[in-house]
């Protein structure tokens, strides 16, 4: 397993390099100019001088390997720098925002929290009342529940989260006033209180998304199961006199979940990428947030760090998609 | 009253149908039979003849929906397993009757190791705590002649070749000392030296042990060398049973006929060596009115037509416990189709 883990990782490199080129040129190469930002009283040669600072007029080989420099040597130093206080990458040019002329990272760092809680709790909610309602879906096939079942995933496949969330808004804000409409990014959890106030906040963009979480793993989840409630180890199970309870919950479900926690995964990532819509529908300040503003202000380094960790994210969770696979079924062994 | 000694099963008029869209499938129809402690009775029909069907039937082992209970008794020391509630069933199955199913490739739980498969019916019916289960699955995995029986309680199934999977099986039914044990084409998926050792275990394991068996095959040759009584089923329903010597010298059903014809032989002509029965099993969608063999009959007349014969006895002993055959016609007496 450490060699399959390892041999994966050295596999990933050249991956991840072509992505990030991809990125890179592709930010690159869409129409518009960091200097639209400027505005236009800015005498041409002071223009031209600004775009020179930001080193937009270097060839693009250049910017590229520069970036890439910048990206896996000069921030994770000044990462290590700022955990130990030590002070290697003095001097080191950082990737630095068009918008805000500050380093991109930091910036990240700050906006990383929010969505973590909010979307994180949202798919861990989603996923919590997905995988109940998939297994009993399944077991009562076609019965009441089922179809209620498939009526939620339906509603939450197919409405979208900018008409649920304003929905929750006016139901839950505006008719009972149990939540307020906009989140509070300067809370600070220091006690009861305001713990309560931050889990208010959060209630309505979490129902939101974990709406929509819960729709499609419930729907995986039903399907596993039935896949596998239909196997002759099944039979095998109830006539050794194995209570209902242990045949479905043991020898069905411990089968099905196999493919379901390897899209639990592979949904992770998607946590990170925020939730633009909902993020900004609730006034959440997270990365979605911010990958929007990048996109409007020309922030191409901004937008070329965010879409390349992405892209590192999804490659490492498929990793650990596969190492979970290989744990959960013994047939599959990496060696 | 019954003759002989009292049956440890007895199954009587059962009848079992699967509800589809496109109507009722009759599979069982009217079944009757019993199994003697200690005896080998060996159940014969080709595929869609009603054998596994019936059998599952008898501890509800068939996925309700489809399949519908639809009467009849099924007698396991007295009590009558239909009319048990799911609790009390549950206590029968794989306790009192152990099942084997016919392929071992999927019949085993991929993800759950050997050891932990054999010990859930010790611990679930016997109460056993988890080192007496294990101590009596290692005996178990011994009784069934898997070496180094200890170090494979940890084994997963995917590690055991098919005749071994097969072996666990028969070990994870025979785990709690079952009354009846019943194999449901227990070595048609595995090859012909594997099954040879099967069936010598079996054998074994039946001298050792005392257990009443079912057999459920298609294969007449297994059949003739180890059941003592044979029941032959077509259409859901039992059309010949006689005690197995009798039923290879003396075969009363065309179908038996026929059957026991289509064993390959390798000498004569080459066109002869194999017969064949022309034509396909019956359809069971409805309540059968005639006989169901009628349409591959070579004896076929009007009363096959009319009216679905009953089971009649041949040697004049009462029906289930001598020679007893369901059809209007009359073989010829004593005529050698066996091995002719």
């Amino acid at each position: 397993m450490l060699t399959f883990t390892l041999r994966r990782l050295l596999l990933a490199i050249p991956t991840l390099l072509l992505i990030s080129l991809v990125i890179f040129l592709l930010v690159d190469l869409a129409p518009g100019s960091p200097a639209s930002e400027i505005p236009l009283t800015v005498p041409p040669e002071v223009r031209e001088k600004i775009l020179e600072a930001l080193g937009v007029n270097e060839p693009v080989h250049i910017r590229y390997l520069l970036w890439l420099k910048q990206f896996f040597w000069v921030e994770p130093l000044n990462g290590f720098d700022a955990v130990f206080g030590t002070n290697y990458a003095e001097g080191m040019q950082r990737i630095i925002s068009y918008q805000s002329r500050s380093p991109v990272f930091p910036i990240i760092g700050e906006r990383l929290p929010q969505t973590l809680t909010v979307i994180g709790t949202a798919y861990l909610v989603g996923v919590l009342i997905a995988l109940p309602i998939g297994i009993y879906s399944a077991y009562r096939q076609y019965s009441l529940f089922d179809q209620a079942g498939t009526l939620f995933a339906m509603i939450g496949f197919s409405v979208p989260t900018f008409f649920t969330g304003t929905l929750f808004i006016i139901i839950f804000a505006v008719w009972l006033g149990w939540f307020p409409t906009k989140y509070n990014t300067t809370l600070e959890v220091v006690d009861w209180e305001t713990f309560l106030a931050q889990l208010r906040q959060m209630a309505m963009p979490v129902m939101v998304l974990g709406l929509a979480n819960a729709a499609a793993i419930s729907r995986y989840m039903r399907s596993s199961m039935l896949e596998n409630m239909g196997q002759d180890y099944v039979r095998t199970a109830r006539a050794k006199g194995m209570p209902e309870r242990t045949v479905v919950l043991k020898h069905v479900l411990r089968n099905s979940l196999i493919p379901v926690v390897t899209v639990i995964a592979l949904g992770i990532p998607t946590i990170f990428g925020g939730a633009i819509i909902t993020e900004n529908l609730f006034g959440v300040n997270g990365i979605g947030a911010a990958l929007i503003q990048a996109i409007r202000g020309n922030d191409l380094p901004m937008v070329q760090t965010l879409a390349f960790i992405f892209a590192i994210l999804i490659v490492v969770f498929n990793l650990i998609a596969d190492l979970i696979y290989g744990m959960l079924d013994p047939r599959i062994r990496y060696d | 009253m019954a003759e002989g000694p009292v049956p440890v099963l007895e199954v009587k008029g059962l009848r079992t149908v699967f509800r589809t869209r496109g109507g009722e499938i009759h599979a069982v129809n009217d079944v009757s039979f019993h199994l003697n402690r200690g005896e080998l009775l060996g159940v014969v029909g080709e595929s869609g003849s009603g054998k596994s069907v019936t059998m599952m039937s008898l501890i509800k082992l068939l996925p309700m929906p489809p399949a519908e209970l639809r009467g009849g008794e099924v007698l396991l020391n007295g009590q009558d397993l239909l009319k048990t509630t799911p609790e009390e069933l549950r206590a029968v199955r794989g306790a009192k009757v152990g099942f084997v199913f016919q392929d071992p490739m999927t019949s085993l739980n991929p993800v759950f190791t050997v050891g932990s498969q054999i010990m859930e019916p010790l611990r679930e019916h016997m109460g056993m705590t988890k080192d007496q289960a294990a101590a009596r699955a290692v005996e178990l995995l011994e009784l069934v002649g898997i070496p180094d029986a200890r170090k494979r309680l940890k084994s997963y199934p995917h590690q055991f070749s098919g005749g071994m999977r097969q072996r666990v099986m028969i070990a994870i039914a025979l785990a709690c000392n079952p009354d009846v044990l019943i194999a449901d084409e227990p070595t048609t998926a595995l090859d012909v030296t594997i099954q040879a050792q099967i069936l010598e275990l079996v054998k074994e394991l039946r001298q050792k042990l005392g257990m009443a068996i079912i057999w459920i095959t298609h294969d007449l040759g297994v059949i003739a060398g180890i059941a003592d009584r044979v029941m032959v089923m077509y259409g859901g329903q039992v059309v010949e049973q006689a005690p197995v010597g009798e039923l290879f010298a003396n075969p009363q059903h065309p179908y038996t006929r026929a059957l026991l014809q289509t064993i390959p032989k390798i000498s004569g002509a080459r066109e002869a060596r194999l017969k064949v029965i022309e034509g396909q099993p019956p359809i069971l969608n409805a309540p059968l009115t005639a006989c169901p063999f009628r349409a591959r009959c070579e004896y076929r007349h009007d009363a096959c037509d009319r009216e679905n014969p009953a089971r009649r006895a041949v040697d004049g002993r009462q029906i289930g416990y001598g020679h007893d055959v369901a059809c209007h016609w009359r073989a010829p007496a004593s005529q050698e189709v066996a091995h002719a």
